[in-house]
């Protein structure tokens, strides 16, 4: 026990450096000229060593940044970024001093397959206190219905994402912000919070009626509480699980009904700005979409004097080519969206759209129209990448025809298949419906560094878990975890719960298995189309993945000598969460038309079959005396009537 | 329920069944005949119709044009399968990345216990390529297969060449609900098995497989392809798989919907359906419709590469494209579209195929024989052994006219009769032990010895057992240490009769077919055999009842339902061939009729041989 302890806090620590150490990397360049790379990267990295020692002193009130990194929005650290070309675009160095602020972005990143991902990110952030009782009743940007529900349930943190298809890993890279299939819920409550499930199920509903979603099937047969695996990503000082509380429902369906109020949320509605371009048709005939919501308490300045809220909405979309493109290898918003880009909106500091160009340097791979002279470079997943960026609060941006149609057309047609570091699978194996077996396989596709990783599996309770058949084994040999945390689950209570730490040796495949019993359920338990399945929700893969940047040692040609002798430890290693496919797994279903069937048997077997042991039971058996002959009886009533006793 | 309390009543009525007993029986083994023979009559039977919701109302609109593509498709996969010299895995891996599907292949090395001359393979090594559609709207969680099998020489390339067609036409739709899958798969059945095995990550019979990188989540149906011509007559549908399992009767009526619907001649059996079911030619059409449905259901093999998907509780069936001789063809568009709207309308369910019946006969492809209607015929045979168990009952617990110490004399009997009850059951088993495992196990000793091939010397060593074990009565009475008396034969037929009633019964639950044709003929046997009857003469007739006969006959009367009918010596090459593709089938893909008839079957037999020649 006390060396499960050990490791836990170690995997603590781990996680803390990591936030702390790609707090550094954040910076970013902006130079004229898309053709001039040589030189973009000799002045970035010059700048780079610059900053690195700049920043040192603040790299603890520069952690919540540092994250918003991880998270891999590009643009984030905005506040930095310098001009050379165009003092015009230049961004103030300090967060404006506003009590609130709202900024908008959207990142377009064209993938190897010829789909293409885009990730809006719309952030609102407000210098407000909803804890301790704080009345907070005026409202400017930030939605009054999730400031309600902060301060009603007092939520420390709260993240909610909604998706409907698989991230395809194998074939997109990561994701900005990872989600997994169907809906999913966490929520750190503060401290002071005293009956947690309560506050749990009440705000469950809230968010089931805000969000339009099946939320208030949230109840404690699927809520968990992982022990180490989802941390507070805003500034907190509650990290005891007992206030932390996730669940996933797999099977909820996402559609229009829940972006409308999603939308609703922002300040411009989406009448304005980036939100112009959600419209549910477009969204939804694609092969991936997700939608988010992520609140948390964040530092107002870089010595964290104060706090503000951060309301952070996020919505990631893959148009697939064979569907959506029509199988051509081009891509304009109009053909994404079926919508243009006409202003910003008028309440944001910042509206921006970034195209990810970094595979594309010397335009051989796609070109882009129009073109634009802002670049930026940001540290994405643990990997440097360029961006084209455009303004949108820049009339220029939008040219003559006062509406900007971004095209992107490729050259070449074929793309390799990405290799991600770290990518998951999972799956039920046997067949018959008694028993079966749960398979996680995880990927380390890294050529010489191992990592740990986290992995959080809840499994509903009718799936009986023999946990001592549990194996993990990487390369062929048993490889034992250094923390497991275990919940074994209640018939129709709680699910089981199950976190390990693994290493996963470099280029190997580690597989996690363990043996489970179907239950039989009540009849009364079956869902209304039993005969489709039950759900077992993803697991949940977070690990600190060596940095793609470090590993890459053949890159000494871009890089000044001086920089490149150490491994540089700041882009050593990145946080990655990854979701494996939800399963879909068969109980043991009666038919149903049963119940008939067995009133009919019953019935019969008991009138035919008791009826006549009854019958036999109780009837008293006699001997039958055989009947007197006629003459005997007439002499009878004769001696009846005389008096005397009968023959 | 008077009848059993009143101990008069029960005493005559069992005086009736003990007195009518033989023409109790006759009349039950006549009336389960003729209500089997009944079952094809058209008036007694039930149209198909669709129990499923999500697929009832024809509303997909089926579109796909590209058949002549397709075509061209299945050449060039035909030149390249030609270089290989097999499947051409790299022409494949890359044609269905080229569609935008995520491609994987699964590497397999089997060998046969011995030679299948069959189809000419011992040692067999493969690979399978699939392809996975991703459904848009789904997180992996559901599949559907199409599958269409690379087989050696010109066949099944206008097969491949459609899926590959469908898969390119399938990848532009948005509608997808589940992930489609698009399997070839080479050595048709042994790579299926391979495919099956190494995506439900089981291992039943020994096969060698490298695991697979990619699922689709949980298969909901399957569909298997099977087309060597540029156009065809007509569409068959085969749906008798591993251990005679049918797939829900709802995919056979999908089919037969969409046939009717885009106008496909459809047969099953090979069998057109005709109209004239009052005519005597009519209903013989239905009779042998189904007789060679249950024919091929009695064999327990897979008739399609779908046949191994039943055991994983997926729905499959085999689609076969046949192009005879007549006028009206079809080309390769029509049965795409047909395809692309079976497809459409399985991505519609919403849960599995189940509303259906999971049992049934069909004696044409628009009406359908339930369980509920087929059961009697067996019961009524069944029920003849419980009578006859029954009679012997009351015989050995009444002994006909004694005195009082006839009841010594009973006592007497009883001991020596446990013996000799248990003696001949535990023989005939060790028998059918020896029937199960030696064939195999001395296949090279008898090679050595003997101027045949493995695969003869496997049949051959089946049969020599066989013919031994009918020296058993011999072998037992040299153990036993008394004489047999009427009580011990009355004993070891009682136990006999109510062995073979339990092994039928549970037989024709799971394999409806199997377990009528063996009642058909051991159901009589056992109903009359006794010591006392003229030995020769029932001697002869046992044999000829017995399995291996049973068999041997259903080899030519299947061959006659065919309209291929063999002369003699055709007929018993034919007959050793099946026995080795019996013993195959078990070994390869876990067919259940060899041991069935080796372990328990058989030595049911041998008792009641025992009984004939009791001393």
């Amino acid at each position: 026990m006390a060396a499960y302890r050990c490791s836990y806090s170690a995997v603590l620590l781990i996680l803390c450096i990591c936030s702390v150490s790609t707090a550094i990397d954040s910076e970013e360049t902006t130079l004229t000229g898309a053709h001039h790379v040589g030189e973009v990267d000799n002045t970035q990295t010059a700048t780079e060593t610059g900053e690195q020692t700049t920043e040192q002193p603040v790299v603890e009130e520069r952690r919540w940044e540092a994250i918003d990194v991880e998270e891999a929005t590009p643009g984030d650290s905005d506040i930095d970024e310098k001009d050379t070309s165009a003092p015009e675009t230049i961004v103030p160095l300090t967060v404006p001093q506003l009590k609130d602020d709202f900024q908008e972005e959207l990142v377009i990143r064209p993938l190897h397959s010829g789909d293409i991902y885009a990730s809006f990110q719309f952030r609102t952030l407000w210098e407000t206190d909803f804890m301790k009782g704080n009345k907070v009743s005026h409202y400017r940007l930030f939605p009054k219905s999730l400031g309600q529900v902060i301060s009603k349930f007092s939520v420390q943190e709260l993240h909610i994402s909604f998706t409907q298809g698989y991230w395809r890993t194998m074939q997109w890279g990561q994701p900005f912000l990872p989600s997994p299939p169907g809906a999913e819920l966490w929520v750190w409550f503060q401290d002071s919070v005293t009956d947690v499930d309560g506050m749990w199920k009440e705000l469950t509903n809230v968010l089931s009626g805000i969000f339009c979603a099946s939320l208030n099937f949230i109840d404690s047969t699927n809520t968990v509480q992982p022990s180490a695996s989802f941390k507070p990503l805003g500034i907190s000082n509650v990290t005891d699980h007992r206030f932390l509380r996730y669940a996933t429902l797999p099977r909820e369906i996402v559609c229009t009904e829940n972006l409308t109020p999603w939308k609703k949320l922002l300040p411009c509605g989406s009448k304005a700005g980036l939100a112009v371009l959600l419209k549910s048709e477009k969204l939804f005939h694609s092969s991936f979409h997700s939608e988010a919501v992520h609140i948390r308490p964040v530092c107002q300045d870089l010595l964290c004097k104060t706090t503000s809220w951060e309301l952070r909405q996020t919505l990631n979309v893959v148009f697939d080519l064979h569907t959506s493109g029509q199988g051509k290898r081009e891509w304009s918003l109009f053909k994404m969206f079926s919508r243009t880009l006409t202003e910003a909106c008028p309440l944001a500091s910042s509206s921006k759209i970034y195209i990810d160009i970094t595979d594309n340097p010397q335009w051989e791979q796609f070109e882009l129209s129009p073109a634009t002279p802002l670049l930026s470079q940001a540290l994405v997943l643990g990997d440097r990448r360029t961006f084209s960026v455009y303004d949108l609060t820049q009339q220029i941006t939008f040219g003559t025809v006062r509406s900007l149609n971004l095209l992107i057309r490729w050259k070449s047609n074929e793309g390799d298949m990405l290799r991600p570091l770290l990518h998951a699978e999972r799956y039920v194996a046997g067949y018959g419906l008694q028993t079966g077996e749960i398979h996680t396989l995880m990927y380390n596709n890294h050529p010489y560094r191992s990592f740990p990783v986290l992995l959080l599996d809840s499994v509903p309770w009718y799936l009986r878990l023999y946990i001592h058949t549990l194996t993990v084994t990487s390369k062929g040999k048993h490889n034992k975890p250094s923390y497991i945390h275990y919940q074994p689950s209640k018939d129709r209570v709680r699910p089981h719960l199950l976190e390990m730490l693994i290493q996963l040796p470099p280029n190997s495949v580690t597989e996690v298995t363990v043996q489970f019993e179907r239950a039989l359920l009540k009849w009364t338990e079956y869902t209304p189309d039993p005969n489709h399945g039950f759900y077992v929700g993803s697991s949940v893969i977070s690990s600190l993945v060596p940095s793609i940047a470090a590993m890459d040692t053949n890159s000494t040609l871009e890089r000044p000598l001086f920089s490149s002798f150490f491994p540089c430890k700041e882009e050593s290693s990145y946080f990655v969460r990854i979701y494996t496919e939800p399963l879909l797994v068969n109980l043991p279903t009666p038919d149903f038309s049963m119940p008939y069937n067995v009133i009919c048997l019953t019935c019969t077997v008991v009138a035919v079959g008791y009826g006549s042991l009854y019958n036999l039971l109780t009837r008293s058996f006699q001997i039958e005396e055989p009947s007197p002959g006629l003459a005997k009886r007439i002499a009878n009533v004769i001696r009846k009537v005389r008096g005397v006793p009968p023959l | 329920m008077g009848l059993l309390s009143d101990p008069n009543r029960r005493r005559a009525l069992i005086n009736l069944l003990t007195r009518l007993n033989a023409p109790i029986c006759v009349v039950c083994y006549m009336a389960g005949v003729a209500w089997f023979m009944g079952l094809a009559f058209e008036p007694f039977t039930l149209r198909t119709y669709m129990s499923e919701n999500a697929m009832g109302s024809t509303m997909v609109e089926e579109q796909f044009p590209a058949g002549e593509r397709a075509l061209v498709t299945g050449r060039e996969f035909a030149a390249h399968k030609k270089k290989a010299d097999g499947m051409p895995v790299d022409w494949l891996v890359k044609t269905m990345q080229a569609q935008g599907l995520e491609v994987f292949t699964q590497s397999f090395s089997r060998t046969l216990p011995f030679p299948d001359e069959n189809k000419e393979r011992y040692f067999v090594k493969g690979t399978n390529v699939y392809g996975i559609l991703r459904a848009p709207r789904a997180p992996r969680t559901e599949a559907l297969v199409l599958s269409a099998p690379c087989s050696p020489g010109s066949s099944n390339n206008q097969a491949v060449g459609l899926l590959l067609g469908l898969a390119q036409y399938f990848r532009s739709q948005i509608f997808w609900a589940k992930d489609i899958i698009f399997l070839v798969n080479e050595h048709d059945l042994i790579g299926m098995q391979a495919w099956l095995e190494g995506y439900h990550h089981t291992n039943t019979t020994g096969m060698d497989w490298s695991p697979l990188q990619g699922r689709g989540g949980s298969i909901q149906a399957a569909l298997s392809l099977e087309l060597s011509s540029d156009v065809i007559t007509s569409l068959d549908l085969v749906l008798e798989g591993l251990n005679g399992q049918l797939p829900n009767l709802d995919l056979a009526n999908l089919f037969y919907a969409f046939c009717q619907k885009i106008g496909v001649i459809c047969t099953i059996q090979g069998k057109l359906q005709r109209n004239d079911w009052d005519s005597v030619s009519g209903y013989s059409h239905a009779v042998q419709t189904m007789m060679l449905m249950v024919m091929k259901q009695a064999s327990g093999r897979p008739w399609g590469d779908h046949g191994l998907f039943l055991r994983y509780h997926i729905e499959a069936a085999s689609i076969k494209g046949i192009n005879s001789f007549r006028q009206y063809k079809t080309d390769a568009t029509t049965v795409g579209r047909l395809l692309e709207g079976m497809f459409r309308k399985l991505n519609n369910l919403l849960e599995r195929l189940h509303q259906s019946y999971f049992f049934y006969l069909m004696p044409s492809l628009s009406h359908f024989v339930s369980i509920g209607y087929y059961m009697p015929a067996f019961g009524l045979i069944a029920v003849i052994l419980l009578l006859r168990a029954l009679d012997l009952w009351v015989q050995l617990v009444t002994p006909p006219s004694r005195t009082e110490d006839g009841i010594v004399d009973t006592e007497q009997q009883a001991s020596p009769g446990v013996l000799s009850v248990l003696t001949p059951l535990v023989i005939s088993h060790l028998t059918g032990v020896a029937l199960y495992t030696l064939p195999i196990r001395f296949q090279e000793m008898a090679v050595e010895h003997f101027p045949v091939s493995e695969t003869e010397a496997v049949v051959l060593t089946a049969i020599a057992i066989y013919t031994a074990g009918l020296a058993l009565p011999h072998n037992t009475h040299r153990l036993l240490t008394g004489e047999g008396t009427e009580q011990g034969w009355r004993v070891l037929k009682l136990a006999a009769v109510l062995y073979l009633a339990v092994l039928l019964g549970c037989t024709a639950l799971i394999n409806f077919s199997l377990g009528f044709i063996l009642a058909l003929t051991l159901v009589p046997v056992a109903a009359f055999i006794t010591p006392h009857v003229p030995k020769v003469l029932s001697a002869f007739i046992l044999v000829i009842l017995s399995p291996a006969c049973t068999l041997l006959f259903s080899v030519f009367f299947f061959q006659e339902l065919l309209e291929m009918p063999v002369n003699f010596p055709d007929g018993w090459l034919l007959y050793l061939s099946v026995i080795s593709q019996g013993i195959l089938d078990h070994s390869l893909y876990g067919s259940l009729v060899y041991p069935l008839i080796a372990l328990l079957v058989y030595p049911c037999w041998l008792l009641f041989w025992n009984i004939l020649f009791w001393k």
